[in-house]
C-alpha cells in the first residue's frame, strides 16, 4: 500500500483543502493523472499523483482541510491484495516503491521531503472526521496528541485536551489559516509575503547584470512568425527562455533547491515562469523540460501554462519542480530586474523591456534594440564567477540566436 | 464584409482586450499614450487580443505592423483601414 500524501505545494504551504475527488475507491490511478484538487493560497490547484495502483480507499473528505504530509488517500499497488486480504508474502511489496523511471525524478517537494507534520514513518494517525475537524478549529496538529482510545485512536476529547494545554506561542509563528470566506487575494498576499521574506532572511543573493542588444534576436523572431498565423506565432520569451534552459544545461550549479543546509541538484530543466495574475498576486509555475522543446512546442508549451495559471488551475507538479525562476517585467515598462529568490531555488533571471538604445557597433554608434538581463543568485552555493559564466552564455545564446535550436 | 462604423468598431476592440483584461477601463486611458503598458497587456496577453480580433474581423495584423497599433487610437485607426482598404 502506498499513501498518497497532502503535497507542499510551496516554500510556506501548511496546510490545503481538499476540495474534488475525482478518483474514487476501486479506479485505477496512473502515475501523473490529477487525482483531486486542492484549494491553497495560491488558489485551487489540479493534483497529480506519483504512484499508480488501485484507489483502496480516501481518506480525507471534500471540504476538509488537512496539514501537508497528512494521508489523503491510499493506493494498492499492481499486484498487492486489497487492505483486510492476506498478502502472499513472495507478493509482498519490500518497501515503498520508488519511482525511479520517472523522465523527470526530481524531489516533488524539496522543502518539506520530510513532512515533519506527519507521524513518524509509515505510521498513520488514526482519527475520527470529526475530531479531525475539530483539530482544524482549534488549530490542533493531530501529530502531535497522543490518542487514549483504542490502537492510540485520538477522539474529539484527546482533541479538545491538547488545545487547552498547547503552548500559547508556537516556536516559529505560523502562518495564519485563513478563515472560512477567506480572501483569496489575501492568502496569496499571505504567501508571496512569507516567501520573500523568508528569502531576503536566509538567501544571501548576490547580483549580476548584462545589456544586449537583441536586433539579431528580434531579426530571428521576425524572419520566423512572417511566415505563420497569428494563432501560431511565438513570442519573445520562448527565446528568452530557450537561452536560459541551454545556459542551465551549462551552468547546473543554479538548477536546483538550498534544502537542510546543501544544494540539491534538479534533475532536468523545468524553469519557473513569474506570472503576474491580474486582480493581484503572482505565481511562477513550472515550464517542464524547457531544455527539449523546439519553438513550437514551447510556445505551446508556455500558452497552456499561462493561460491555466490565470484561470487558476494549475497543477501540483508546476508548483513544486521549477529549479530556477525566470521573471519578465519588461512588458510592464522597467528596465531591469534585481530579482528576490523563489525559496528553495538558488536563482532568479530577469528580464526588463526591450527599448532603443545607442549601441556600438564596428566603432560606430548606432540605435539598436537592447534589453537588460540580471541574475540573482545564492551566494551560499554559488560564487559570482559561476553567475558569470551562466550569464555570460546566456547573452551569447540571445545574441546568436541561430544557436538557441541548431540544427 | 459591410464596413463597420467607428463605435462598433470600438466596441469589438473594447470587448477583445476585456477577454484577457476584464477589470480595463478603457475609457480611463489616457490617449495617445500605449495601451499596453497602460493596462499591462504583456506580449502573450497581446498577441491572444490579435488572435481574438482576426476572428472577430477577419483582419491578420502582420508583425511587422504592430507599431501602428501603439495607441489605442493607432489600433482602431489601422483596423478601419484594413477593414476599408
Amino acid at each position: 500500500m502506498s499513501e498518497f500524501r497532502m503535497p507542499s505545494l510551496g516554500a510556506d504551504m501548511e496546510s490545503g483543502t481538499l476540495v474534488e475527488w475525482n478518483i474514487r475507491p476501486g479506479d485505477r490511478v496512473e502515475r501523473g493523472q490529477i487525482v483531486c484538487v486542492v484549494e491553497t493560497q495560491k488558489g485551487a490547484i489540479d493534483v497529480e499523483i506519483w504512484e499508480g495502483g488501485t484507489v483502496e480507499r480516501l481518506v480525507v473528505e471534500e471540504g476538509q482541510q488537512v496539514p501537508v504530509g497528512e494521508v489523503l488517500a491510499v493506493i494498492r499497488a499492481e499486484g498487492e491484495k486489497a487492505e483486510g486480504e492476506d498478502a502472499a508474502p513472495e507478493t509482498a511489496p519490500a518497501g515503498r516503491p520508488t519511482p525511479t523511471t520517472s523522465p523527470t525524478p526530481a524531489p516533488r517537494a524539496p522543502e518539506r521531503a520530510a513532512t515533519p507534520a506527519a507521524t513518524a514513518a509509515g505510521e498513520r494517525l488514526r482519527l475520527s472526521p470529526a475530531a479531525r475537524k475539530r483539530a482544524g478549529e482549534l488549530g490542533v496538529d493531530p501529530a502531535t496528541v497522543t490518542g487514549s482510545g483504542p490502537g492510540g485512536t485520538i477522539s474529539l476529547a484527546d482533541i479538545e485536551k491538547a488545545a487547552e494545554t498547547a503552548p500559547e506561542a508556537p516556536a516559529e509563528p505560523r502562518l495564519a489559516r485563513p478563515a472560512a470566506g477567506h480572501d483569496a487575494h489575501a492568502a496569496m498576499r499571505q504567501a508571496i509575503a512569507a516567501a520573500m521574506a523568508r528569502s531576503k532572511r536566509e538567501i544571501p543573493h548576490y547580483y549580476l547584470g548584462h545589456t544586449l542588444s537583441v536586433e539579431p534576436a528580434l531579426a530571428w523572431l521576425a524572419a520566423c512568425n512572417a511566415e505563420r498565423s497569428v494563432a501560431e506565432r511565438l513570442i519573445f520569451p520562448v527565446l528568452q527562455l530557450r537561452a536560459v534552459a541551454m545556459a542551465l544545461q551549462e551552468v547546473p550549479a543554479l538548477n536546483g533547491w538550498f534544502v537542510d543546509g546543501a544544494f540539491r541538484p534538479a534533475e532536468g530543466v523545468h524553469l519557473g515562469v513569474a506570472t503576474a495574475l491580474r486582480g493581484g498576486g503572482l505565481v511562477a509555475p513550472a515550464l517542464h523540460d524547457a531544455d527539449r522543446l523546439d519553438p513550437d512546442a514551447m510556445m505551446a508549451a508556455l500558452r497552456d501554462l499561462l493561460t491555466r495559471a490565470r484561470k487558476d488551475r494549475l497543477r501540483s507538479s508546476e508548483l513544486t519542480d521549477a529549479g530556477l525562476t525566470v521573471t519578465n517585467l519588461g512588458d510592464l515598462g522597467v528596465d531591469s530586474v534585481q530579482g528576490v529568490i523563489y525559496p528553495p531555488q538558488v536563482a532568479l533571471v530577469g528580464f526588463g523591456r526591450i527599448a532603443e538604445r545607442p549601441w556600438v557597433r564596428d566603432g560606430q554608434v548606432v540605435a539598436a534594440r537592447c534589453l537588460q538581463v540580471s541574475l540573482a543568485a545564492d551566494h551560499r552555493v554559488t560564487d559570482g564567477a559561476i553567475g558569470a559564466r551562466f550569464l555570460t552564455r546566456l547573452t551569447d545564446l540571445l545574441t546568436e540566436p541561430d544557436r538557441l535550436w541548431p540544427p | 464584409m459591410a464596413p463597420l462604423s467607428r463605435d462598433t468598431l470600438r466596441d469589438t476592440v473594447t470587448d477583445a482586450i476585456l477577454a484577457v483584461a476584464p477589470e480595463a477601463d478603457l475609457d480611463a486611458l489616457p490617449p495617445g499614450r500605449p495601451w499596453r503598458e497602460q493596462l499591462e497587456i504583456d506580449s502573450f496577453d497581446f498577441l491572444n487580443i490579435l488572435v481574438d480580433l482576426e476572428k472577430r474581423l477577419g483582419v491578420s495584423v502582420p508583425e511587422s505592423d504592430y507599431h501602428e497599433l501603439e495607441t489605442l487610437q493607432g489600433l482602431l485607426d489601422y483596423l478601419e483601414r484594413r477593414l476599408t482598404g
